[in-house]
């Protein structure tokens, strides 16, 4: 039995500009103890998805149209708001992108990082601070005891994470929703981080949601990976699976389009036009006005289905078996469709508020 | 090492920052050591990659070299002046010949100016152009950055990351400039726009033969677009060389710890890869560490690298990097 199992989530918000569909009918599950990455550019609902979860959308004006998210018999979706409390910042903890906003300034590292435990448990003082000490040292901050009274601008942007990561696993949860926590960070620094992360993991046996634009931290970091856009699943199998034998046009087009699985000095392949208004309706496969393999078929509804053993897709052509995404040689696949930009529309006024505040 | 075709030529230059305390009467108690001493020579048309992490000093260096901060010493020779040495009214006539590109189009462009206004403003600055013509050569600066000349009359909100980028990169190119500083230019954009940008920066530095500085913390985008890359540490260049190499056999401790962190979109080499993970932050540019400032964090660490600053040891033509032991710990295949 998974460990958390996601079906039919759809999370809207209620804006001046009109209904926007941020996440449109999501299903997935994670196991106990595994990785699974969400992959995404900006807007592609990765985060909305996670932040659902947790409760963390306010409403209004985001609002949960449907959906159900089973966490060990507590539908988290639907449950009192004391159940979810419960299960928050205890069995389930969560990571945020930006550490420099996301500790409170005013506050000792300490209190910070023992705040779980003095909510969740029958604790006292003494021991909730013995075992922050404990987490710190974890995290590889050794001087814990000298570091638990420090302020968070005493840390630099590394250590931030670590006090951040720290506080996410003094509970030893269950499940660790991390969004973003590297890309604020230095590449050597998010090596670290990325180690220490994998290495509390095997330690605990916790699963992670790994939420991520980066293809190159996922490669390494993820045993499953879920690439989403428009704020639907479009693929979902086994990390070496996504990469070796993409199963959508935009997985596929997202890889073609990072320098670093190109030859080098090659022209880059650019994914044409905008990602869609999601506060107009989309009646097929939202990928189709910047697809290259567009048929007419692809305007009707599609689904994520499985194509291949643990993995699916949601493209029609590749359901139906019409499309073959082999990975090209790298000659070949520096097409040139960059004057095509020249065409390339405004997007409409006012878009921009898009995305949920 | 001065060049006969040296177009861009940076002599030991250092940028030097007071900290102050003090409320009527300043007292200086310390420097940030932000650039310190940087020898860089540039031939006309090529692109250099400047890569290190945040705080190294690369953006200071490109603000430095177009003379956005003023150099405490050294000096910045492009095609035979030395901008070090430029002051108002010269300087200014001067800034046609040098642009910056800056990271966020979101920030970089005022909103309450059309592309129209934005481009021609940049042009009449420093051009005596007829009014009637102007909107020619605005149009035409949109079309070569693959932008539709209809849009003239729009606000920067009216247009995505990708395309912001675009109107900043023309504006760069307004004035028709010989070097262009871009510092971080994609970092702030999607994958897929991103491609696009690289795309554009790539076709117009070979189309106008443009000398760039391309200032990033992403190597594999830094490879991809640069002929050759510098590697900053605390505000010293520590290996230059071809971009390729330098990617595939770093030298330097430091690159080598780098490179090692950068993750592959390759499940199968990144999960078999070693990682060098450097110990501790980076130490403060206030107070560098004796010698070699990487010492404290390098593997190869000896005794003899605490004693003073390495020089550049050259390992291959046009290959170097400052590590004594440079030799020792790459030994030639």
């Amino acid at each position: 039995m998974p460990l958390l199992s996601v079906s039919n989530l759809s999370t809207a918000f209620h804006t001046r500009n009109g209904i926007v569909r941020a996440v449109n009918d999501v299903s997935f599950h994670v196991d106990k103890g595994e990785t699974l990455g969400i992959v995404g550019e900006s807007g592609s609902g990765k985060s909305v998805t996670c932040y659902s979860l947790m409760g963390l959308i306010p409403q209004p004006p985001g609002r949960i149209e449907s959906g159900t998210a089973m966490f060990d018999g507590v539908d988290l979706l639907h449950c009192s708001k004391r159940q979810l409390s419960d299960l928050r910042g205890k069995r389930i903890s969560m990571i945020f992108q930006d550490p420099m906003t996301s500790l409170n300034p005013y506050l000792r590292v300490g209190e910070q990082i023992i705040e779980p435990l003095l909510i969740h448990g029958k604790i006292s003082r003494a021991e909730a601070t013995e075992r922050g000490i404990a987490a710190l040292r974890e995290v590889g901050i050794h001087d814990g005891a000298a570091r638990m009274r420090a302020y968070p601008h005493q840390f630099s942007g590394g250590m931030r994470q670590r006090v951040m990561i720290a506080m996410a696993i003094i509970t030893n949860p269950e499940l660790l929703i991390a969004d973003e926590p590297t890309t604020a960070l230095d590449v050597t620094v998010q090596a670290e981080i990325l180690d220490l992360i994998k290495k509390l993991q095997q330690d605990h046996g916790t699963a992670v949601v790994f939420i991520t634009h980066d293809l190159g931290v996922v490669s390494g970091f993820c045993d499953r990976v879920q690439v989403m856009y428009a704020g639907r699943i479009v693929e979902t199998a086994h990390v070496a699976d996504v990469f070796r034998e993409p199963k959508h046009p935009y997985n596929k087009a997202l890889q073609r389009s990072i320098p670093a699985m190109q030859r080098k000095g090659a022209e880059l392949y650019t994914i044409q036009g905008l990602p869609p208004d999601l506060s107009k309706p989309i009646p097929g496969c939202p990928f189709v006005p910047r697809c290259e393999y567009v048929q007419p078929e692809c305007h009707a509804p599609v689904h994520l289905e499985a194509v291949a053993p643990d993995h699916e897709s949601a493209c029609t052509r590749v359901q139906r078996g019409t499309l073959h995404l082999r990975e090209q040689p790298p000659e070949t696949m520096s097409a040139t469709r960059i004057d095509e930009a020249f065409t390339e529309e405004p997007p409409v006024s006012g878009r921009h508020g898009q995305q949920p505040v | 090492m001065p060049t006969a075709d040296a177009f861009l030529e940076v002599t030991d230059l250092k940028t030097h920052f007071p900290i102050e305390k003090g409320f009527l009467v300043k007292k200086r108690v310390g420097t940030v050591k932000a650039v310190d001493g940087i020898d860089l020579t540039l031939a006309q048309g090529e692109v250099l990659g400047l890569v290190g992490e945040s705080g190294c000093g690369k953006s200071t260096l490109g603000r430095t070299i177009l003379q956005l901060i003023p150099p405490t010493e050294g000096t910045v020779v492009l095609a035979g002046r030395n901008l070090a040495g430029l002051r108002g009214g010269d300087l200014r006539r001067a800034r046609a010949d040098f642009q910056m590109i800056f990271q966020d189009p979101y920030a970089s462009l005022n909103p309450r100016m059309t592309v129209y206004d934005t481009l021609a403003e940049a042009i009449s600055t420093h051009k005596n152009i007829p009014r009637g013509e102007m909107p020619r050569r605005v149009s035409e600066l949109l079309s070569r950055v693959g932008l539709s000349p209809r849009f003239i009359r729009k606000y920067p909100h009216e247009f995505s990351g990708g395309q912001r980028q675009r109107i900043a990169i023309a504006r760069a190119l307004a004035v028709e400039p010989k070097l262009i500083i871009a510092d971080e230019p994609v970092s702030a954009l999607d994958v897929s726009i991103q491609a696009q940008i690289i795309n554009l920066l790539i076709k117009l530095t070979r189309e106008m033969g443009l000398t760039m500085i391309f200032i990033s913390h992403d190597l594999s985008v830094v490879k991809h677009i640069s002929d050759r890359i510098a590697v900053m540490y605390l505000g010293r260049i520590v290996e230059i060389g071809p971009s390729v190499e330098v990617f595939e056999k770093p030298l330097h401790p430091y690159t080598k710890a780098l490179v090692s962190a950068v993750p592959i979109p390759d499940p199968a080499r990144e999960r078999h890869r070693k990682r060098i993970i450097l110990s501790g932050d980076p130490p403060s540019p206030v107070n560098p560490p004796m010698g070699c400032t990487f010492h404290p964090r390098c593997p190869y660490m000896i005794e003899e690298c605490r004693a003073a600053y390495p020089p550049f040891v050259d390992y291959t033509p046009g290959r170097r990097a400052t590590c004594i032991r440079l030799h020792e710990i790459n030994p030639p295949a």
